[in-house]
């Protein structure tokens, strides 16, 4: 059985990879283009560490097979700066000690830029629900929701 | 001489006594004089154990002293997570 | 070290909440964890795991697999040689099976191959021939003289006899006359309880890469709460000197005590040793679950006597804990802190532990005082209903305070049960109105805390920076408020100190971060480091001006003449002494070596309204509020974050989280969709209400603050449940079928 040739973007650069029929989007971000900061906390799409977004739309990269990246767009935790500054959202993250462990905070803060980018004004209840993809074993969600709230007020104003 | 307060389930090997005395004056002289006097102790010691001076509690430290009206807990040893 | 109080702090970093130095590495994605490292010529390591619950291991046919194109190492327990300790052989057999596969899960062989694809094809061509043996996985059926032995000859001396060899150690603590107490009281009630294990359920599973030189030199890269742990270890099963063992802790996605051990570590080491390459091997999540170590499952009998007034005048508690196919040791932390928050004048408790065919249990936070609290608590809140009395001001009634015989033996020195009893009435959730099917619970809780063994090299650069090197993963914040408290202590700039998490060849040992040590103990040796590097500095500022060194003094972050006598010369800073540090003795440091004691006690409260849904059985948690004594925050976000992940974790043992074992043995949830642990939209804002009631056993009088948070939430929970839904639950978890069914009992 030979490998797939694929070719896509990936926080607007284009890459091209061969991968196993089986292998998943998570498998080749990490093992193939050193962009570890998607997490396999489960690889059954219940824990939310392996979100990215395709073409803009929320998915847990572990459920996505790394063939049917072929032709899309993909972002990841390391697209979400711009350069040295960091997205309000990260920023927010770190005023707020809205992190402890770290590990499922690249997956929360893609979910939660989705979430802005479709509903810039949510309710604290949308926005607990939207991240209820995302498991937090070490801050209880309080803080994380803090900062997605005051990151979202503030990008209002802006 | 110091007093040693002995949990429940170790007091087959001190005739039943939950406190006993010893001549000691670190915690690694008390230890040691408890499984001479009272064999039965050692293995439990051996294992690990803590004691509560004056109400602190002590994991490793051979030489931290106890006076003679020093309050002395045995333990077990200490674990967290 | 002492409580510095001899100029009545008061500090001007600590007790700020600046950026931790760490975080833009983790909201980037650039911090690497476990399983982000890689290495050149690195092959793919899987373990075999059996899928019988109990079975004795005919043979382990790896013909097939060896042969296998791709397949570079394969090694068994046969590969090892037996270690001198039981405690270490156990940890070894844990990882791969000695004769006896002892749970579900249990490993059995591992390979070492050059692709993911290949390895997983080479498990599946092991042949291992077992005799199944009947298994056993309940605590209570797992004690009787019937059951079968899951390891014999294991059980310690003081085992009363007549119970089954896997009843492995027995406990007793306790004082005063119970027969007596309990005539005394006015209500008594008994109550049996039980909890189901869970696991720590952090979002990262155990990830190593190891290297094993064929002259014997290893170096390990591993997610783990203890690097020094993980090297002496392994050095221990490969029969190697510690110092040829490096072993680097990766930045680790969780721990909670969970990774105070280690699974599959050494197999790495031997696949590496075995093939001459470097082995990596990352577990999956169904591994995680079924070989690691969840906590324990409880069974335990309680029974409580009470005046009218509220006054508790005995109080007996029987604590039987399952802990695996290995000896564990948690019924005793179980068995002494159940009634700790309590002056009582009579009170016993008695604790067995107990072997089952189930994974081998490793600590979570505060290991065997939830379930236990759990149970006293329950009964206490229980007979303030029947009695009409105010839970809190029960609580505050018999309260355990300065010069109170604990119920686990020692008299206790100045603790915050009381002030945080105080807050929890004085608060607004205390006296807010509930409405129909609606609850309010409370529950108390405590841990012990320890110091332990600890290592810190401070340096001051030329250009007048710091760097702190300690030896502690950072699990919850704690490089921020170390390198608060050097820059307390040294008089500079929070940004000017750099603190890092050095390898195992870096400093000598330091303790597992576990016991809620790392703030208490690693805060301790930083500042006695920085008081060092104060004393060298004051030295040469001293030669510098040509004056006695005792005539200089540190204040402000500057050397200074102690007074006009000693001579008139403007202050020297840090930055300017280090500027000159190689021309006036080379360059400088402080460090400290040695065992912190004195950490301390912690108790604290927690309140939650809850309501349950009484069609469904299901509950919803409303308002959430936790007072806890932390001695003085350092970072307070930080211990408001362990307060609030510690809760929430409760919560989830409370009302969701258990592992399922069939008739089979074998365990039907290894996965975050059916071990349900809460989420964001399960929750409200957690309040976390800080206390500080100095230690007097550290610089600054800190307390550790890390596991208290898990203990109150179990009894917390249920309280308010079983309030809210008119009828006393008495089992964890308490998921919707399960307070169905007990509200449907109830009405019949």
């Amino acid at each position: 059985m030979s490998r797939l040739h694929v070719n896509t973007r990936v926080n607007g650069d284009s890459v091209d990879f061969l991968c196993e029929p089986e292998e998943t989007l998570l498998d080749v971000l990490r093992n193939q283009m050193d962009l570890t900061g998607a997490k396999e906390g489960c690889g059954t799409g219940d824990c939310g560490a392996c979100s990215v977004t395709l073409n803009g739309r929320l998915v847990c990269s572990c459920l996505v097979l790394a063939a049917e990246a072929e032709g899309q767009e993909i972002g990841t935790i390391e697209g979400m700066a711009d350069g040295e500054t960091l997205h309000p959202l990260q920023q927010r993250f770190l005023d707020h000690a809205a992190l402890q462990c770290g590990i499922c905070t690249p997956g929360i803060l893609i979910a939660a830029k989705a979430l802005l980018e479709k509903n810039p004004n949510p309710s604290e209840t949308e926005v607990r629900y939207w991240l209820a993809g995302n498991l937090c074993r070490c801050t209880g969600y309080d803080k994380i929701i803090r900062a997605v709230m005051d990151t979202a007020a503030e990008m209002a104003e802006a | 001489m110091v007093k040693v307060t002995i949990w429940g389930s170790l007091q087959a090997a001190t005739d039943g006594r939950g406190e006993v005395e010893v001549d000691a004056k670190t915690t690694r002289e008390l230890l040691t004089q408890l499984s001479q006097i009272y064999p039965g102790l050692k293995p439990q010691i051996e294992r690990g154990v803590s004691l509560a001076i004056d109400g602190e509690i002590y994991r490793d430290a051979w030489f931290t002293p106890i006076k003679p009206d020093s309050e002395v807990i045995l333990m077990p040893y200490m674990q967290g997570g | 070290m002492a409580l510095d109080d001899s100029n009545k702090r008061d500090f001007k970093i600590v007790g700020t909440r600046p950026l931790r130095p760490d975080g833009v590495d983790k909201v980037t994605g650039r911090a690497l964890y476990g399983a982000d490292l890689s290495a050149p010529g690195m092959l793919v390591g899987k373990i075999l795991r059996s899928p019988h619950a109990h079975a004795r291991i005919r043979s382990i046919d790896t013909s097939a697999a060896r042969a296998l194109d791709g397949v570079k190492a394969v090694v068994t327990a046969e590969d090892f040689d037996p270690v001198g300790d039981d405690f270490t052989q156990d940890i070894l057999d844990n990882c791969l099976a000695r004769g006896k596969a002892l749970y579900d899960g249990h490993g059995v062989a591992a390979i070492a191959a050059t692709s993911e694809k290949v390895a997983r094809l080479a498990l599946k061509l092991i042949v291992v021939d077992y005799e199944i043996l009947p298994h056993v996985t309940d605590v209570d059926a797992a004690m009787r003289p019937d059951a079968p032995v899951v390891l014999s000859g294991r059980a310690q001396e003081n085992v009363p006899a007549g119970l089954s060899e896997n009843v492995t150690s027995y406990f007793e603590f306790g004082h005063g006359d119970l027969e007596a107490g309990f005539a005394k009281a006015d209500k008594i009630i008994e109550r049996s309880f039980k909890t189901a294990a869970t696991h720590q359920g952090y979002i990262e599973p155990h990830a190593c890469l190891a290297t094993m030189a064929a002259d014997g030199r290893a170096e390990l890269w591993c997610c783990t709460q203890g690097p020094y742990m993980v090297r002496d270890v392994c050095a221990a099963i490969m029969g190697l000197d510690s110092s040829q063992m490096r072993v680097t802790s990766s930045e680790i996605g969780g721990g909670f005590g969970g990774k105070t051990t280690v699974f599959i570590e050494p197999v790495a080491l031997a696949l590496s040793h075995k093939s001459g390459r470097p082995v990596k091997i990352v577990m999956s999540r169904e591994e995680v679950f079924r070989a690691t170590g969840p906590t324990v499952s409880s069974s335990t009998d309680v029974k409580i006597g009470m005046t009218a007034d509220g006054r508790i005048t005995a109080g007996q508690a029987h604590l039987r804990y399952q802990g695996g196919a290995f000896p564990c040791g948690t019924v005793e932390f179980g068995a002494q802190s159940a009634f700790a928050p309590y002056d009582l004048d009579a009170v016993r408790t008695l604790g067995w532990n107990v072997l089952t065919n189930r994974p081998k249990e490793a600590a979570y936070r505060a290991p065997g005082a939830p379930m236990a609290i759990y149970a006293v608590e329950s009964v206490v809140d229980e007979l303030c209903q029947i009695l009409s009395l105010d839970p809190l001001d029960v609580r505050m009634k018999n309260a355990a305070k300065k010069g109170t015989l604990s119920s686990y033996g020692p008299t206790f020195n100045e603790i915050g049960l009381m002030a945080t009893l105080e807050a929890a009435k004085a608060h607004p959730h205390y006296s807010a109105p509930l409405g129909p099917n609606q609850g309010r619970g409370l529950s108390c809780g405590f841990w012990f805390n320890f110091g332990g063994n600890t290592c810190v090299s401070l340096n001051v650069n030329t250009d007048g920076t710091v760097g702190v090197t300690e030896g502690n993963p950072d699990i919850g914040g704690s490089r921020a408020s170390i390198g608060m408290m050097a820059a307390e202590e040294l008089g500079i700039a929070y940004d000017k100190i750099r603190t890092i998490v050095a390898d195992t060849s870096s400093l000598g040992h330091n303790d597992v971060t576990d016991g809620s040590r790392v703030t208490f103990s690693v805060g301790l040796a930083t500042i006695d480091a920085a008081r060092g590097a104060i004393r060298e500095m004051c030295g040469r500022a001293a030669r510098i001006w040509g004056i006695d060194a005792d005539a200089v003094v540190w204040k402000d972050g500057a050397a200074m003449p102690s007074g006009a006598n000693a001579g008139e010369f403007p202050p020297m800073t840090l930055a300017e002494i280090a500027a000159s540090s190689h021309s006036t003795g080379g360059p400088i440091a402080g460090h400290h070596e040695g065992t912190a004691d004195g950490a301390g006690v912690s108790f604290g409260v927690h309140l939650v309204d809850v309501e349950t849904d009484m069609e469904t059985g299901a509950v919803k948690v409303l308002r959430y509020s936790i007072f806890q004594d932390a001695g003085k925050a350092v970072h307070p976000s930080y211990v408001e974050g362990q307060m609030q992940g510690g809760a929430v974790q409760g919560i989830g043992w409370a009302l969701n989280e258990e592992y399922i074992y069939g008739e089979d043995g074998r365990l039907q949830n290894a996965g975050f969709l059916d071990y349900r642990v809460p989420v964001a939209s399960d929750l409200p804002m957690i309040e976390p209400v800080i206390l500080e009631i100095p230690n007097p056993g550290h610089p600054y009088g800190v307390r550790g603050v890390g596991e208290t948070p898990i203990v109150p939430p179990l009894a917390a929970i249920s309280n308010a449940v079983s309030r809210s839904a008119g009828v006393r639950l008495a089992e964890l978890p308490m998921s919707p079928p399960k307070v169905l069914k007990a509200i449907k009992a109830a009405k019949a």
